[in-house]
């Protein structure tokens, strides 16, 4: 479903004295329907990089990132919105929405967005909110006042609101207590068996061993740093 | 499936001075573009050449209408130009004053738009008109009020219920939240979003606010001296911006 080949990236700062810092070269990695696949390696060595590129929010240099029948670094921007709108999901660590609108549309959005109704988009959102254990009486205001593990169950909540064919998963279940963090941990259960395939970030050893299938080591794909 | 609209190298010069050159692009149905740019970047001009308020120098603008398919809008009849304006267009304006009837009844600059098209029952119109009203927020009993009685986010929000009343497929957008406070932005925001999505409207949206084009746009173009240094999804560009001028713009927002 997910298919990298030859992934090379770099960043010019044109401010900066056009300083280029290459951040990854050479990255190859598949993941299959109803596979999860984890991304480890040390903070900065290029995993949220990584993700972003295979989302199209970050630019390839070179080689190859197909998702479904799409390759994402040679894509047109309206090809890669609907890729977003139909087959790829993304639950990044931070909540970014328009302030003011209630959580409930917040989270049905992704369901209205793949051309569901309204009323199958607020079902799916309360039937999600409630079993993150989001209070009811929180649902119609915006969770730009949240609390942050309660945003964080939000965006989580609207990345699962459409049953995206491909997943990218940005560390869901940091700072979550056990309770919640178990319900993610059955949403990406539920999610493998109907067959999506989940390329994640997880810092959290206990939740990796009990969803993932394998591991990426994506420090094999940090270019050698010409110090 | 076709582009909405299509440009294709649009220039317009000023004299010796630069507007906007070799400006093109596609914009397809239910997309929301950005344009962002310093002030005097050609943002504004590029907008009037593209509504056909200003007629550039080169270049064609191809729009799909309804009823005859694509054609070149620079090369429509006046009449034409007019009844597509009345019709599959809608231009927001700045300053409402500009985009308003500011001696007539709120009910009324919403009605005239659809009498422009057909409509006569009197009864009919009033009760769009309201029905708009309330879409943008504004009570039913303030339907009888000039304009000059409301504030300005209401002059606003009054605007673009006068341009959607006639269900156009494509909004051209001049800082729509521009002067606006942020309380009454963030509202507008989510109004033009929900109608976006609710009518399949396409829009073109210039504005030097980045956080504005990133909770609207789908994709964003970058001007710089009358030219588009860079173009692409709205997301990407500004998370991961290629050219240095992109770069600057981005690096220089205020964190709230």
């Amino acid at each position: 479903m997910i298919e990298i080949r030859d992934l090379s990236k770099s960043f010019v700062l044109h401010n900066q004295g056009s300083a280029v810092i290459p951040v990854m070269a050479g990255a190859s990695l598949s993941v299959a329907r109803g596979e999860c696949v984890a991304l480890v390696g040390n903070s900065g060595a290029g995993k949220s990089t990584l993700m972003r590129m295979i989302y199209g929010n970050y630019l390839a240099q070179d080689g190859a990132i197909r998702v479904g029948d799409l390759d994402v670094a040679q894509a047109e921007p309206r090809q890669i919105l609907a890729l977003r709108r139909h087959v790829l999901g993304y639950v990044s660590q931070f909540l970014r929405v328009v302030p003011r609108v209630p959580t409930l549309d917040v989270v049905a959005e992704p369901v209205l967005a793949a051309g569901g109704s309204t009323e199958a988009g607020l079902d799916r959102a309360r039937d999600l909110l409630a079993r993150l254990n989001i209070p009811e009486r929180l649902w119609s205001l915006s969770p730009t006042t949240f609390s942050g593990g309660e945003q964080q169950r939000v965006n989580i909540a609207r990345g699962f609101a459409h049953d995206f064919p491909a997943l990218l998963l940005d560390e869901p279940t940091a700072s979550l207590d056990a309770t919640n963090r178990a319900v993610v941990l059955d949403l990406i259960r539920e999610a493998k068996t109907r067959g999506a395939a989940i390329l994640g970030i997880f810092h959290d050893a206990e939740a990796r061993e009990a969803v993932c299938d394998r591991e990426v080591d994506v420090t094999a794909f940090t270019p050698a740093r010409a110090a | 499936m076709t582009p909405l609209l299509k440009v294709e190298g649009v220039t317009k010069r000023y004299g010796a001075r630069l507007g906007c050159g070799d400006v093109s692009f596609d914009l397809w149905p239910g997309e929301v573009m950005g344009i962002v740019g310093e002030s005097g970047s050609g943002k504004s001009t590029l907008l009037s050449c593209l509504a056909g308020h200003l007629a550039p120098d080169a270049g064609r603008v191809i729009f799909d209408t309804r009823a005859e398919g694509p054609r070149d809008v620079l090369a429509l009849s006046e009449p034409e130009r007019r009844m597509l304006a009345r019709t599959d267009w809608a231009f927001v304006h700045q300053n409402p004053r500009d985009g308003l009837r500011m001696g007539v009844s709120a009910g009324g600059n919403v009605g005239e738009r659809l009498m422009a098209v057909g409509a006569r029952h009197y009864g009919d119109i009033r009760e769009t008109a309201i029905d708009w009203l309330g879409r943008v927020e504004i009570a039913a009993d303030r339907v009888d009020d000039r304009p000059r009685a409301f504030s300005g986010g209401m002059q606003q929000r009054l605007q673009i219920a006068r341009n959607l009343v006639t269900g156009p497929r494509l909004v051209f957008m001049d800082e729509p939240t521009g002067g606006l406070d942020v309380s009454v932005q963030a509202r507008l925001l989510d109004l033009l979003r929900g109608l976006v999505r609710q009518m399949g409207l396409s829009a073109v949206i210039v504005t030097h606010d980045l956080a504005v084009v990133r909770l609207l746009a789908d994709r964003l173009m970058v001007m710089k001296g009358g030219h588009v240094v860079e173009s692409g999804l709205t997301d990407q560009v500004l998370d991961d911006p290629q050219h240095g001028y992109t770069q600057l713009l981005v690096s220089s927002v205020l964190q709230v």
